[in-house]
């Protein structure tokens, strides 16, 4: 017998042990649920699938009477946009001060520790201030995901950037490359990959920003309709919301992921071959 | 006037005196080879003339004039480690190093310039014996081959000087035989001049047409630190005797 920590499961047992996790949680969600709906049939912490699936119906599928629109698919509409944009600007912040910031040691030694100092401020304590200064519209809520993930992602840039070896910036100075060059060629290539794999550890931080402001303030968004339907205790909204939640965000990672095996191969191979 | 001139030389980090009194003249065409005990700042003169490094004291002169004081394309080098670029095939890691004086802009060239660069580059990835290899990335190559690389990049430029810092350091043997046959063709046929570190006093005379050991000549034994090192010998080999190595690695063993 191999020691347990040599013991690899085969692709079929791989399979199969991804998949029972979710079948048990399903198996015991509904077990309960039944229980619970038999003892009272109005409860409504725990919905059967029907009930969940007729909300489903309400909220995606049907035409709203009043305003004519699909809620789900509004609110999605309006928190995919606020992320991605968010996320966006914070990567492209990030990106471009996080490079300054590791290369030029003159940009550094002024902007790194404000960086390191912005980056302890929680973000939900100056959240009131973005309200104040930006209003209740879209733009208090981007910034907040901005704030909250762009100071991250330049430190962790600009440390990328200081851990590319010296030699090879030497040698392409050697080469005749101007600073510009070394940036655009040398540097922006190898960390491009770095960045994305930021992005995607930020994520979980963006989304838990845009669902916070959503709560406090909107007219529509996946976590303002959380909060919204909370007051009735709408489980049977509030669960298939924050599934689709996970969907979303499982999506946004893995796309990055892809993206950068698709766009930067030579590093995947580099790093599996170590 | 000499090709590169080392003019009173002192070279100290804090505290530390690492070299001093450093008084060499160069000629163009000479491979010197420069070893010692490690930490003695073989690698510290080396970057002096590279450019990365300034001497704390003295000057150092090229064809006259005082040295660029940053690195330049008239001063290549090869690192032990880390002289190639990772994210570019052995192709693109040669033609990079046209692409940086030809387009200022985007550091890469279009249409005839490209194909024009690009025979240059294969030119010079032959010179090396790395054809076969020419659409891989450095981490698919073994480590004589991405020396190999990092030497192609370097003569691209065609420069004055090359600089070598144990470049065979973490090769096989057999590997390091067939470097020193690529490494000596190419200062034959480029009339360079070079100046190599290496560890292996053996490699340093077979190569070298000019030997420096360092070595520190004062010592204060309640600070250490306060004397550098010097060159103790300074060999001209006849390069067209072989050098009794036995002889004289025995000679500086001694001292
Ligand atoms: N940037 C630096 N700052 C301080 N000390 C350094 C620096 N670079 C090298 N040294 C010290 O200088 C000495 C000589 O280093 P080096 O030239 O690399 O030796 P070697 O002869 O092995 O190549 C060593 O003791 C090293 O610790
Ligand atoms: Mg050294």
């Amino acid at each position: 017998m191999k020691r347990l920590m040599n013991i690899e499961p085969s692709r079929f047992w791989r399979t199969f042990l991804t998949i029972v996790p979710f079948i048990v949680i399903i198996a015991l969600y509904w077990s309960a649920s039944d229980a619970r709906l038999a003892e009272n049939p109005n409860d409504k912490l725990l919905p059967s699938f029907t009930q969940i699936s007729s909300a489903i119906d309400r909220m995606a599928f049907t035409e709203n009477k009043r305003t004519g629109e699909y809620l789900f698919w509004q609110d999605s509409a309006a928190s995919l946009y606020r992320i991605l944009l968010g996320i966006t600007i914070s990567a492209a912040i990030g990106l471009i001060i996080g490079l300054i910031n590791g290369l030029l040691p003159g940009v550094r030694a002024g902007l790194s520790p404000l960086v390191t100092i912005a980056s302890l401020v929680p973000p939900m304590a100056i959240l009131p201030i973005l309200f104040i200064t930006f209003g209740l519209d879209e733009l208090a809520k981007v910034m907040l995901i901005i704030i909250g993930t762009a100071p991250v992602i330049i430190r962790d840039m600009q440390s990328q950037v200081m851990q590319i070896p010296k030699e090879q910036l030497i040698k392409a100075q050697t080469l005749g490359a101007s600073t510009w060059l070394v940036t655009i060629r040398v540097v922006l290539p190898q960390i491009m990959p770095k960045l994305l794999a930021a992005v995607r550890l930020s994520l979980g931080a963006a989304w838990l920003f845009l669902i916070a402001a959503e709560a406090i303030a909107a007219q529509e968004g996946l976590g303002y309709r959380i909060f919204l339907v909370r007051r009735y205790m709408a489980m049977d909204v509030i669960l298939p919301y924050v599934a689709w939640i996970t969907v979303l965000a499982f999506a946004m990672d893995f796309s990055l992921k892809k993206m950068s095996q698709v766009c930067f191969p030579w590093y995947h191979h580099q790093e599996a071959s170590k | 006037m000499s090709f590169l001139q080392i003019n009173n030389v002192w070279k100290s980090y804090g505290q530390a005196q690492i070299l001093e009194r450093l008084n060499l003249s160069i000629d163009q065409g000479e491979f010197i080879s420069m070893v010692g005990a490690s930490g003695c700042g073989k690698s510290t003169l080396l970057k002096m003339i590279l450019g990365s490094e300034v001497a704390t004291k003295g000057e150092i002169s090229l064809e006259g004039k005082p040295l660029v004081a940053e690195p330049d394309a008239e001063r290549g080098i090869v690192f032990q480690k880390y002289s190639v670029f990772p994210h570019m095939t052995v192709l693109q890691n040669v033609m990079v190093a046209d692409e940086f004086t030809k387009s200022f802009l985007l550091g890469r060239c279009f249409g005839s310039a490209r194909k024009q660069v690009k025979q240059k580059a294969e030119s010079f990835i032959d010179a090396v014996g790395l054809t076969p290899a020419i659409n891989k990335y450095p981490h698919q190559l073994s480590g004589g081959m991405q020396q190999r690389l990092a030497i192609a990049q370097a003569l691209m430029k065609a420069p004055k000087i090359l600089l070598l810092d144990e470049p065979f350091g973490a090769l096989d043997p057999g590997i390091r035989a067939d470097m020193h046959v690529l490494i000596r063709d190419i200062w034959k046929k480029n009339n360079l001049t070079i100046f190599m570190v290496t560890h292996d006093i053996k490699e340093g005379f077979e190569l070298g047409s000019r030997v420096w050991v360092f070595d520190k000549v004062r010592h204060d034994p309640q600070a250490p630190m306060a004397y550098g090192a010097q060159v103790t010998y300074d060999l001209k080999l006849d390069t067209d005797k072989t050098p009794d190595i036995a002889a004289l690695t025995q000679k500086i063993a001694v001292n």
